[in-house]
């Protein structure tokens, strides 16, 4: 049985990176540390430019996630289903390595008979359902995302009412970028809640440059830190939640 | 939304397509689209001089997960909520491997649709009949989850509601897979996302209140205000407020609870005579014998204990009165004596 936990990294964003490094190659690091990389291109009337999309595209494409583009409205069901899509595409990919080394190299679920394909599933599914998530959202605060912000909020309550319905258990933090004073700037550290997102984001500040190649660097490194840390205090869950609060 | 797109061209075939499957080679012929949702293209075909729906979605899994849905549906008696499952297979077209899986085709108006052709008297009996079919699937531990008006269909010729997208069905105690805003009770701020048959009864009052506003509302303070607001202004939704707020609030444990609430609700309504009332009521309920609801003979138990509690604060004063009189002449009695 797969006992360990997902991490993926959230990205919403409305165009393209122009400061720091490469995003693109910044995703395919974060998917050799097996985190992977969603993105969420919003768009309100207008249409998000061809060097933005195909931005969006690599991103998610080298950090083994999903993409999705979609207008402000549709953002909270999107935001829940692009983070369940890339879990589940997690899980099947684990599902099918571990099947490889039973039946041999080049079988996979969709090698296998209907029928047998059902009982993996429901392995997949209960997976899906019991398995530690980890999710990381970083946020673009550029100026053209302003009033797309209080949309953003909302999408994230509604992710994270969602993702705490499983049985499994759920870890969330929020980044956002440009910050105040750095290209990043942590607002929310993880936590198993994400209601406390409500007043911090009244607050935030738009406005500046858009660098999100460094984001999802700040990013991986927090996932690393967060690990290192937790093993410092030897599984104690609930005091850690309590700082972290 | 750009997945649908992607969707659509990778599993778009053209009417006339023959398609094979790759384990049990039964041969399809594809006649028309059917319609597309977030997992796949439905297409009607025809195999050996008969009808069937054939689904096909790039992501195998999903058909996979669905089929499943469906071969518990199959074991759950007497139930006809969903379509029956015929078939599951692999296609090998020249754009790659597909997975199809084909069911039985329902053939009918939606449930909007339906009710704006054949009149609003048609709403309860199929409502009832929804919940009928709901309380057998929760009775097996599942939950719809995607309830909606777009995956009802009204088959005839006696018309029975059924349910064409199985998409979204969930264990009993997991977290919902599917769902549409409207009909989600977590959009509205009136509870979670976890499978319980109360999260189905959520989304069956949103559909009642959907077939008095056909073209839905958009959320401004969500919760229960916004929407008892909305049921307050429809004269049809008013007749049933009782139930849909109830079911809204996450009040029923069961759909039985709601079905029978409503059906003594509707009975009660047609009989406007005060007399026939509690008769009305008993009948109703000795018909759902094995699950008498306490609250729908609540009201009428409560006002009768009200009025023998009002009979006998009278008995009460007369006598002490009496006897206060009685002790009083007594003593005069006594006194004059």
């Amino acid at each position: 049985m797969y006992t360990g936990k997902i991490r993926q990294i959230l990205l919403i964003t409305d165009g393209c990176s122009n400061q720091g490094e490469d995003p693109i190659a910044m995703a395919a690091l974060a998917k050799e540390q097996g985190i992977s990389v969603n993105v969420i291109g919003v768009m309100e009337q207008d249409v998000i430019d061809e060097k933005g999309m195909t931005e969006i595209e690599g991103i998610a494409m080298s950090g083994g996630g999903v993409s999705q583009i979609v207008y402000a409205q549709q953002l909270s069901q999107t935001v829940q289903m692009v983070t369940r899509k890339a879990m589940t595409q997690t899980i099947q990919g684990v599902v099918n390595r571990e099947l490889q080394q039973i039946l041999g190299r080049s079988q996979t679920i969709e090698d296998l008979p209907p029928e047998k394909r059902g009982e993996v599933m429901e392995v997949v599914d209960e997976l899906g359902e019991t398995v530690e998530l980890e999710v990381l959202i970083l946020v673009d605060t550029s100026a053209s995302m302003k009033h797309k912000l209080p949309t953003v909020k909302e999408a994230l309550l509604d992710l994270s009412l969602s993702l705490n319905a499983r049985t499994g258990d759920n870890q969330f933090a929020v980044f956002v970028f440009p910050g105040k004073k750095n290209d990043v700037e942590k607002i929310l550290d993880w936590t198993p809640k994400l209601q406390s997102l409500t007043s911090i984001f009244s607050q935030l500040t738009t406005g500046g440059i858009t660098p999100t190649g460094p984001a999802i660097r700040t990013a991986l490194s927090s996932f690393n830190s967060k690990s290192s840390l937790r093993s410092l205090m030897t599984g104690d869950d609930e005091s850690f939640l309590e700082e972290s609060m | 939304m750009m997945m649908n797109h992607s969707l659509k061209s990778l599993c778009k075939v053209a009417p006339g397509t023959v398609i094979t499957g790759k384990w049990h080679s039964n041969k399809y012929t594809v006649l028309k689209e059917l319609g597309y949702g977030a997992n796949g293209i439905v297409y009607l075909a025809k195999f050996k001089n008969t009808q069937v729906a054939l689904k096909m979605s790039d992501n195998g899994m999903s058909i996979t997960s669905e089929v499943n849905v469906l071969r518990s549906f199959a074991k759950v008696q007497g139930s006809t909520l969903g379509p029956s499952l015929l078939d599951v297979d692999d296609w090998k077209s020249n754009r790659g491997q597909i997975s199809f899986y084909t069911m039985e085709y329902i053939q009918g108006p939606d449930l909007l649709t339906f009710i704006q052709k054949k009149g609003k008297s048609w709403t309860t009996v199929l409502f009832l009949q929804l919940l009928n079919d709901l309380n057998k699937l929760h009775e097996n531990g599942w939950v719809f989850g995607d309830l909606k008006p777009e995956n009802l269909i009204v088959t005839g010729p006696t018309p029975k509601i059924r349910c064409i997208d199985v998409g979204g069905t969930t264990i009993q105690g997991r977290a919902i897979k599917e769902f549409t805003e409207f009909y989600d009770r977590g959009y509205w701020g009136l509870g979670t996302r976890k499978a319980d048959p109360g999260y189905d009864l959520f989304a069956v009052a949103m559909i009642m209140i959907n077939t008095a506003y056909p073209k839905r509302f958009n959320k401004t303070t969500g919760g229960i205000s916004q929407l008892r607001e909305a049921i307050r202004k429809q004269k049809d939704l008013l007749k049933v407020e009782k139930v849909i707020v109830k079911a809204l609030q996450g009040h029923y444990t069961n759909a039985i609870q709601m079905r029978t609430e409503l059906l003594s609700l509707v009975m009660d309504r047609k009989n406007p005579v005060p007399v026939n009332k509690s008769s009305v009521t008993t009948t109703s309920s000795t018909i759902q014998k094995q699950k008498i609801n306490q609250t729908v003979s609540q009201p009428t138990t409560r006002q009768n204990y009200r009025r023998k509690k009002k009979k006998s604060r009278w008995a009460e004063t007369f006598i002490i009165t009496i006897s206060i009189a009685l002790l009083y002449f007594l003593y005069i009695f006594q006194k004059l004596l």
